[in-house]
């Protein structure tokens, strides 16, 4: 005989199968962005002006002396004042960022390129590839990375290009370890172990699953580097290894205006600012995108 | 609680009454209306909800839920360990006779080791990898200056390996974690629990993702604990688990005990349906070609002269599975002589799988146990052409599969007619994709048209039941059970004519297991899609297989139909197998 059964709870019947809330993080996506963060992107926006149009924010050109206007402190005329041979500091730290922040943004591709390929060629290769790739990145590291780039810079010569090869090349071990360490364990994952079973092939297994996958936290440590570039150049530039003067680049405004520090402040005090501003920034901007990235579900 | 009990009219077993008679001598815990929460946890309500728990020295009680049911978190509250911002109250929470609930961090610390261990689930990591075996059993020892000399702690240390049943326990000593196998590792785990002879042993979960047979010697430690005159709080999800060593049970759900009692009276005559969904679910030799989630528990009242009139006594009502189609005539996979070694630094050659044959006909489910290390995961990835044998071949369909010197282009035509499940479906789903282009990828061989692979998506998700509203959620928002729902759908989309499944529920919880299996058989059944099954759990290989292979180290032991295998087994390994996978205390509801 059967008796009646007691209703069960729905909560143990239906659970495996309902649809998970649409939005799992409500709170994290209406916060607003962090005051650093504002101040940060406003800084790399007036930047990104001077990059492109930097007759925009300046009436004055930075090759052109003035000498009847030397060493002007400064004044609404010339809010930066003006250098030894009376050219406008503004506008020399406005088109100076042309120079600061390409040579880093190229040093950064050059490292991050070789990087990549030395990186996952070692990640994937059998072990005759794989540890002495190792063991090059160790030795690389093993130099401080300005003494590296210097001596680059000093075996190549000096000069533009010259100078972000230098300072790429000592930022290879870097992205070369993170990419190769990535690789080792993506090509290990189920996901990509098991990708042929749906009949892909090996590279579309390598395009589809194994270099995304390498490639996701690349962006993010690339856009922390470039403010280590950037300072790596200035100081090879001030040292007189990068750009030559009159180029307004950063460092070598510092160099150049480093003998008249006693009597005027600005012509240094200015440039380095900038240098100091943008390391800032991009650090800032890159920790933020790399805290938000890192709790979006991989 | 107000849904309508059905009282059990029996009266408790005899020794049952005399046990509890002879182990009221001390009350370890007392516990009354315990109430644990968090802050900013579900919704600042708390997660486990007026919990009475009471344990006398010699005696042992199981906490048993499903993941996030709170049994961990009260386990631990008995040790201070909720959780540092937990909020802990009860009307009465007394500890070795006093209240706890004014301990401070220093009492809890003198508690933990001499009154009460605890042995956690996952010895790998819950062992030190930088410290000796012999290190981390006589911390307590040397921590709570127990012991005074060096001597005297090496001395208890040994005597307690000894104890837990490791052998040779001079060179275990001096061992690390790593060069210990599973079962042993569990035991020096234990063996640190229970180093400072303490009163209370808490078990979190101490046999879960062990072998069968290392289980029940696991368990057989703890019993020969409890005779020592221990106290013994055992936490699992497996009701089947504690059924051969628990006097009294308590049953959690969503942070309540809904169940409660002497561990037959829960078994046998349960009362919450909650644990009757959980028992009935439960497959078993009598569940094959039934639904599993579906079964419910109905209460008899037995015929006169076979039991005492008026005993209640319930059976489990099930609902048949779909006609199978099976062709025997039709050879899917035909594997032949199969054998691969893996070189070893400095010794010789470990041999993962010799000489192994056998053949899937068309709609047939297959099914192969085998303990950790036994081959079945060497021969899954052989099957599914990721590894190549050294020697030996595989035939799919006729046409040759995998073998030596057989390159991945001359499979990749055949590559849809065998599919894989699994066990771990969030590793095997690439972290950037949605369920969308999960889908879409397995069903891009078929070169279908953008609007067509969506159509199709939707079908194959209504297929595993769910909804075209999975489409774009990641599998990391998505449960257990919804992964695995995936994972099956991935598999089913090219239409293949074999699915391999590695330990496909291995890591859910009893009802969504049944759920899954359900799933799994029905489709089988409807789609006549042949199915290589490898498990551990003996019952699930039970429920769902038609023919069983056994695998011991790297070979066929013994080859049958289910029913065979499991009711009378030949050869002694299979044997201890299935006498292991059934606790001292069988319990075996008959439909």
């Amino acid at each position: 005989m059967t008796t009646s059964q007691p209703a069960l709870p729905d909560s143990i019947l239906s659970h495996d199968t309902q649809v998970p809330p649409a939005d799992v993080r409500p709170a994290r996506q209406r916060r607003r962005w962090p005051l650093g963060v504002i101040l940060a992107l406003l800084f790399l926006a007036v930047l990104a002006i001077g990059l492109v149009v930097p007759h925009w924010l300046t009436r004055y050109d930075p090759l052109l002396s003035d000498v009847s206007q030397t060493l002007q402190p400064p004044s609404l005329q010339h809010l930066f004042g003006t250098d030894r041979i009376g050219r406008d500091v503004l506008a020399r730290v406005l088109y100076g960022a042309r120079y600061s922040l390409l040579i880093g943004l190229a040093s950064v591709i050059v490292s991050l390129v070789i990087g990549l390929v030395i990186g996952i060629a070692a990640g994937l290769g059998q072990r005759y590839l794989n540890e002495p790739a190792a063991r090059v990145f160790d030795v690389l590291s093993a130099f401080p990375a300005v003494l590296l780039s210097l001596f680059v810079v000093t075996f190549l010569g000096q000069g533009i290009v010259n100078i972000a090869i230098g300072v790429g090349i000592a930022g290879i071990p870097k992205f070369g370890r993170i990419v190769r360490s990535r690789t080792l364990q993506v090509r290990r994952a189920n996901y990509v172990t098991h990708a042929v079973t749906f009949g892909l092939s090996r590279w579309q297994v390598f395009l589809r699953h194994l270099l995304p996958n390498v490639l996701n936290a690349i962006p993010v440590i690339a856009t922390i580097d470039i403010g280590t570039a950037i300072i790596a150049v200035s100081g090879l530039s001030f040292l007189g290894l990068g750009p030559q003067p009159p180029t307004p680049e950063w460092g070598v405004m510092l160099a150049e205006s480093r003998d008249v520090l006693r009597v005027a402040w600005w012509p240094s005090v200015f440039p380095g600012l900038a240098i100091t501003l943008t390391v800032i920034s991009i650090s800032v901007l890159g920790k933020y995108w790399q805290r938000n990235f890192e709790g979006r579900p991989q | 609680m107000n849904a309508p009990f059905i009282e059990p009219t029996a009266a408790q077993p005899a020794g049952a009454a005399i046990a509890a008679v002879a182990r009221t001598e001390r009350t370890l815990v007392d516990i009354k209306g315990l109430q644990i929460g968090f802050a900013h946890a579900n919704e600042g309500h708390p997660l486990v909800r007026g919990v009475d728990l009471s344990l006398r020295a010699g005696e042992c009680v199981a906490l048993v839920g499903e993941s996030g049911s709170g049994k961990s978190l009260t386990a631990r509250s008995l040790l201070g360990l909720a959780g540092q911002h937990a909020q802990v109250s009860a009307s009465r929470f007394e500890i070795d006779g006093r209240d706890a609930l004014r301990f401070s961090e220093r009492d809890w610390r003198a508690l933990r080791g001499t009154f009460a261990g605890l042995v956690m689930q996952d010895a790998l990591v819950s062992l030190d990898p930088l410290r000796t075996i012999g290190a981390e059993i006589g911390e307590v020892l040397a921590h709570h200056r127990l012991l005074g000399s060096r001597r005297e702690i090496r001395a208890r240390v040994e005597q307690v390996m000894r104890d837990v049943g490791i052998a040779d326990p001079q060179r275990r000593v001096g061992q690390h974690a790593h060069e210990l196998s599973g079962g042993l590792r569990q035991r020096a785990l234990i063996a640190a629990a229970v180093a400072g002879n303490p009163a209370l042993i808490i078990a979190d979960e101490p046999t879960t993702a062990l072998d069968v047979t290392v289980q029940a010697q696991v368990l057989a430690v703890l019993r020969e604990r409890l005779r020592a005159g221990a106290a013994v709080l055992l936490v699992s999800h497996d009701l089947s688990v504690v059924a051969g060593i628990a006097d009294r049970v308590l049953v959690m759900h969503q942070g309540v005990v809904v169940d409660s009692g002497p561990i037959d009276d829960v078994l046998h005559r349960p009362r919450h349906p909650y644990t009757r969904q959980l028992l009935a679910a439960r497959p078993s030799a009598s569940s094959r070609g039934y639904h599993l989630s579906s079964a419910r528990f109905v209460a008899q009242t037995l015929r006169e002269g076979i039991a005492p009139p008026g005993t209640v006594d319930t059976s489990i009502v099930r609902e048949p599975l779909p006609a199978r189609h099976r062709d025997l005539q039709r050879t899917v996979l035909q594997v032949d002589g199969i054998s691969r070694q893996y070189r070893r630094a400095g010794g010789e050659p470990f041999t993962a799988l010799a000489d192994v044959s056998f053949s899937v006909a068309a709609g047939e489910v297959l099914g192969i146990v085998g303990e950790s290390g036994s081959g079945k995961s060497t021969c899954a990835n052989i099957v599914l052409g990721l590894l190549p044998p050294d020697t030996g071949e595989v035939q799919l369909l006729g046409q040759r599969w995998n073998g030596q010197a057989l390159r991945e282009g001359e499979r990749r035509a055949l590559r849809p007619q065998l599919q894989y499940i699994p066990q771990d479906p969030l590793s095997s789903f690439d972290p950037r994709y949605t369920v969308r282009q999960l889908l879409a990828e397995s069903l891009y061989i078929h070169a279908l048209s953008a609007r067509q692979v969506v159509d199709r998506s939707v079908e194959l998700l209504e297929q595993v039941g769910l909804s075209a509203a999975f489409l774009e959620r990641r599998p990391a928002q998505l449960s257990g059970g919804q992964r695995q729902r995936i994972a099956i759908a991935r598999a089913l989309a090219p239409q293949p004519a074999l699915i391999v499944c590695d330990e496909p529920v291995s890591a859910l919880d009893v009802y969504v297991q049944a759920q899954v299996l359900d799933l799994l058989a029905e489709l089988q059944a409807r789609l006549g899609t042949a199915l290589l099954f490898i498990s551990h759990d003996l019952d699930v290989v039970q429920h769902i297989s038609d023919r069983v292979l056994v695998f011991k180290d790297g070979r066929i032991v013994e080859e049958g139909s289910a029913a065979q295998i499991f009711n009378q087994p030949e050869h002694p390994y299979t044997c201890s197998l299935v006498a292991a996978s059934r606790p001292g205390n069988p319990w075996h509801p008959s439909p």
